[in-house]
């Protein structure tokens, strides 16, 4: 499975590649920076803005398509810093910088329209905004341990930054304590890190891979390292700091954090494992009950949720149980399972990723415009907000894992890859997560349709806000049918094109 | 025109619609009227261009690969065009009676929408060319009726939305399953692939029944199998339109055509009756037949007892196919459209009497026939259809299930045929003697429960004349069962392609 990281490459990077991963992590911060200046009223600079951002990217693509694999040694001042880009790479870059985009499309008319986003909070939304997509980008390029602690410390630090935005007392205290969650986090990922460096001195993925032995101090290691990513991936048992903290949040942001924040965390648990642990079948079955767990458990409190932001929130632990369950359908079973699990994950992730943003935006319109946050206080919505409860529902329908959609397909391979595995177990939590997911999706639907309610003060949101949300749920939904695409791009694994 | 995009565009007319629709505002009636009518009439020729290109031997498949080993495929066969054309056929008229139907009432265009999206789902289903893009469909079309169950908006119509979902979620998700399994036993089934299942070494054979067993399941509930009819007759709060497409061809069909496929043409017909599901199918089919006519017995209102008639009648599909030989296959195959057209016919004129006069108990039908004369036509034909009397199309499927079960060696399911065929008697019987024989608010005794005088003839326009058409066809597709192009052609073209390799 290692081979599938592209953390070995016998390529050698151009330059031209090289200035484009730079320009892909750097770009971001410095476009930030530029909208604390200007504050763009308007969606199109902002637009304009990341569709530049996405220019070096969309070079670096082609490169690495032709030419495989891309990896970088940097040397500062005694430290050396590992960089590798290959099909799984540019996919979630791809990934990151469109949410980018559509959140920044989103945003200024959501800082016009919505009320709580008055105040000092709009100015520092660009910034932390740019400082998160570097990191992320920063994290999905890294491969070596000190990199991935980087990105990471300052992903942490921009979503905690982004959720204290709204600057009211039940923000601040969601946010203060998902700062101290996360610090924990990665107080955790430091002190395994430091282990392994202790251990055999150096941090770089493909090197660590090949020195690290079995034994008590790789165990502590990674269990502390894991320890500290499931935290910041809202992982069941360590998932309640979730929702309080998407509750208060500003929906351009609560899409973002739900679609890549916590994936980052996933996948570099993913990567860790993959490349420490390739054979621990029986510690991956932990966290694959873990996954189980946070499938039940987050569709449950999802489907008795009492408003509509909790709803997607505790969705979003439960879909994150699927990826889990991705760990024991990869370690430690047979090439032919683990390559179509590998493709079932990362479909899922994508799937998910877009699905839950566009949910989230969905949501935040439906509650802008009828100014109730209760899943009750939707009654009568579909005759009056068709357009953004066809984005809620295309969305979830991917969420539920219905066709054509990505998150179908994915659960396809998903449910494939168990059964050719014979791990049967896994079976029974895919189906059971799909009714409680129906379930939680169709009790929003259920009030929507509601007829006879006296028609009450609503204002309709800007179309274009609708229009982002629909988009976005559109991706999800054709990427099913179109999965091809994105599952040709992770062939570039390894060495060669 | 290529021909590999003639399924393709076949899928687009309907599917295409429903964004357009969305597109127009509420009160464009006109617009979207026209939009739906040309839809379904550019549908129902590209449905005939196919059908024709069929018997000429023609190929039509269009196909590309979703992830490695599984292709979404849509092809044409005998066996789908059967259903294509029902669904395009009834979708023509059903789109005329919900546009008289529905007039002035909110929420049409959300109504159309998924309306369109319904019917490319089962036209969907028709062209799926293996499991996984019939599982494709097969969920669509679970989404997409949910919202015309709901349509109304009030409590009843919510909590039948709520079971509708149950059932079908829960049957969609455990047929999932069965085509995993299956896709990972073998890979990809082309409809029609036989030998792929057949070749399988005997050691598999008990695997091949479980899942079987499991895809049955999962079909079974939209197929309204007892004891997975549940949902069905709660179903019937929906608008007249909805329950007369569900009923008639949508979610019902979809089922019953999907049992179809895997009987004969992912597990074959010669696989199947040596695995012995063919008995099981049999039992079930039996059971549910005797079941729903008495069940249907008991109902005192309109839409009810014919909810409960469609569990029964659907069942003839499973019974025929069950029965090892080709009449059999003949008979369950032709009645799939029978069915169809008769019980459209009924939804259609059960809507009218509801309309117009406001009748929704079967007690105050008294004298309808002096009122609606032509209305209690339709209902009369569609009813001794459903008896089976000659010459309308249910008589067809009655004598060639008799002659399948002479064929297959199970006279027993003849005793079956006349009972069920006596009850049928027993409850739709009372309800013609009502319509033409008993007096009522027409000859002035009493007076109808809510009288609206929709239109000029004896109600609106929009909702006769489907009634009729459909009734006519019935008629026709009994008497004239022997000329080229009758759903009893059709089906010997599949059955001789079944039997006679």
């Amino acid at each position: 499975m290692i081979e599938r990281l592209g953390l070995v490459t016998t390529q050698l990077p151009t330059t031209g590649s090289s200035v484009m991963a730079l320009l892909v992590v750097v770009l971001p911060l410095l476009l930030g920076v530029l909208g604390a200046a200007c504050r763009p009223k308007r969606g199109w600079p902002a637009v304009l803005a990341s569709l530049l951002a996405l220019l070096p990217l969309l070079t670096l693509t082609p490169l690495v398509v032709s030419q495989g694999t891309q990896a970088w040694v940097l040397e500062l001042d005694g430290l050396t810093l590992h960089w590798r880009a290959n099909g799984l790479t540019l996919l979630l870059l791809l990934l990151t910088q469109l949410l980018v985009l559509a959140s920044a499309a989103y945003a200024p008319a959501y800082l016009r329209v919505a009320v709580q986003a008055q105040g000092r909070g709009p100015a520092w939304l660009w910034p932390l905004m740019g400082l998160l997509a570097a990191s992320l980008s920063l994290i999905w390029l890294a491969a070596d341990l000190l990199t991935l602690y980087i990105g990471l410390e300052l992903m942490g630090l921009s979503a905690v930054g982004l959720m204290l935005l709204p600057g009211r007392e039940d923000a601040l205290a969601a946010g203060m304590r998902y700062l101290l969650l996360a610090l924990i986090g990665s107080l955790a990922f430091l002190l395994g890190l430091a282990l392994l460096l202790g251990a055999w001195g150096r941090l770089d993925l493909a090197g660590l891979a090949e020195a690290v032995e079995a034994g008590p101090v790789l165990w502590v290691a990674m269990a502390l390292l894991s320890a500290g990513l499931l935290l910041k991936a809202a992982a069941f048992p360590l998932h309640a700091w979730l929702a309080p903290v998407h509750g208060s949040a500003w929906t351009p942001v609560s899409a973002l954090h739900a679609a890549l924040v916590i994936k980052a965390s996933f996948f570099i648990a993913l990567q860790l494992w993959l490349v420490f642990a390739p054979q621990a079948a029986v510690a991956a079955w932990v966290v694959g009950g873990m996954g189980a767990a946070a499938v039940v458990w987050g569709g449950l409190l999802a489907w008795r949720a009492d408003k509509l932001k909790d709803v997607v929130a505790w969705s979003t632990v439960s879909q994150l149980g699927y990826l889990l369950i991705g760990f024991p359908l990869l370690i430690g079973t047979a090439p032919a399972v683990a390559s179509i699990a590998w493709d079932g994950v990362w479909l899922q992730l994508l799937a998910h990723s877009l699905a839950k943003a566009a949910m989230f935006l969905a949501v935040g319109n439906l509650m802008l415009a009828t100014g109730e946050s209760r899943v009750s206080g939707l009654a009568g919505a579909s005759r009056r907000f068709p357009l953004a409860l066809l984005s809620f529902g295309i969305a979830a329908i991917s969420l539920v894992g219905l066709p054509p959609s990505a998150g179908f397909t994915a659960k396809w391979l998903l449910l494939h890859a168990a059964l050719a595995a014979g791990q049967w177990p896994w079976l029974l939590v895919l189906a059971v997560g799909t009714l409680l997911s129906a379930a939680y999706v169709f009790r929003v639907f259920r009030y929507s349709f509601v007829e006879d309610v006296e028609l009450e003060d609503y204002r309709p949101v800007p179309l274009r806000m609708d229009l982002i949300a629909l988009i976005l749920a559109l991706a999800s939904l054709l990427l099913g049918l179109a999965a091809t695409w994105p599952l040709a791009l992770l062939e570039i694994a390894g060495g060669g094109p | 025109m290529s021909q590999a995009w003639l399924p393709l565009i076949t899928l687009a007319t309907s599917l295409l619609v429903a964004p357009l629709i969305l597109l127009l505002p509420e009160r464009a009636w006109r617009a979207r009227a026209a939009l739906n009518l040309s839809a379904a009439l550019l549908k129902l020729l590209l449905v005939g261009l196919m059908v024709v290109g069929l018997y000429q031997g023609r190929e039509f498949a269009f196909g590309f690969t979703v992830v490695p080993g599984v292709e979404f495929l849509l092809r044409v066969d005998a066996l789908g065009m059967m259903f294509a054309g029902l669904s395009s056929l009834l979708w023509l008229a059903t789109t005329v009676y919900a546009i008289g139907y529905l007039e002035d009432s909110p929420n049409r265009k959300r109504f159309f929408a998924f309306f369109s999206l319904c019917v490319a789902s089962t036209i969907g289903i028709s062209l799926a060319g293996n499991l996984f893009t019939f599982l494709l469909f097969y969920e669509l079309l679970t989404l997409s009726t949910y919202p015309l169950v709901v349509h109304r908006g009030h409590p009843a119509g919510l909590a039948a939305g709520t079971v509708y979902l149950r059932y079908t979620l829960s049957g969609g998700l455990v047929l999932l399953l069965g085509v995993v399994g299956l896709h990972a036993l073998v890979g990809d089934v082309t409809f029609g692939e036989r030998e792929m299942l057949r070749d399988l070494d005997p050691s598999y054979h008990p695997l091949l029944i479980g899942l079987f067993l499991v895809m049955l399941l999962g079909l079974g509930v939209k197929a309204a199998l007892v004891p997975l009819h549940g949902w069905l007759p709660r179903a019937m709060v929906a608008p007249a339109p909805v329950s007369a497409l569900l009923h008639a061809v949508a979610v019902v069909k979809a089922g019953a055509f999907g049992i179809v496929r895997l009987v004969y043409d992912v597990y074959g017909i010669q696989l199947t009756f040596e695995l012995g599901l063919l008995t099981v199918l049999t039992v079930l089919s039996v059971f549910t037949i005797l079941y729903g006519s008495i069940r249907a017995l008991a109902q005192q209102e309109l839409k009810p007892r014919l909810a409960y008639s469609t569990i029964s009648q659907v069942s003839y599909i499973v019974l025929g196919i069950s029965l090892f030989g080709p009449f059999g296959t003949i008979a369950g195959l032709a009645h799939l459209m029978h069915q169809g057209l008769m019980k459209v016919t009924l939804f259609y004129c059960a809507g009218n009497y509801a309309e117009e006069l406001g009748i929704h108990r079967i007690d105050e039908l008294d004298g309808a026939g002096r009122r609606m004369p032509l209305t209690s036509l339709a209902f009369t034909v569609g009813a001794l259809g459903m008896i089976g009397l000659p010459p309308v199309a249910g008589f067809i499927s009655k004598w060639y299930l008799g002659l399948g079960a002479v064929q297959a060696g199970m006279p027993w399911v003849i005793g079956v045929l006349v009972a069920s065929s006596l009850l049928n008697a027993a409850y739709f019987l009372p309800i013609l003697h009502r319509l033409w024989f008993r007096a009522g608010p027409a000859h002035g005794k009493g007076q109808w429960p809510e009288e609206r005088c929709l239109g000029r003839f004896e109600t609106s326009g929009w909702l006769l004349w489907p009634s009729l058409a459909t009734a006519l066809f019935s008629l026709l597709a009994g008497l004239l069962a022997g000329l080229p192009f009758s759903p009893l052609d059709l089906a010997t073209l599949v059955a001789t392609e079944e039997y006679l390799p």
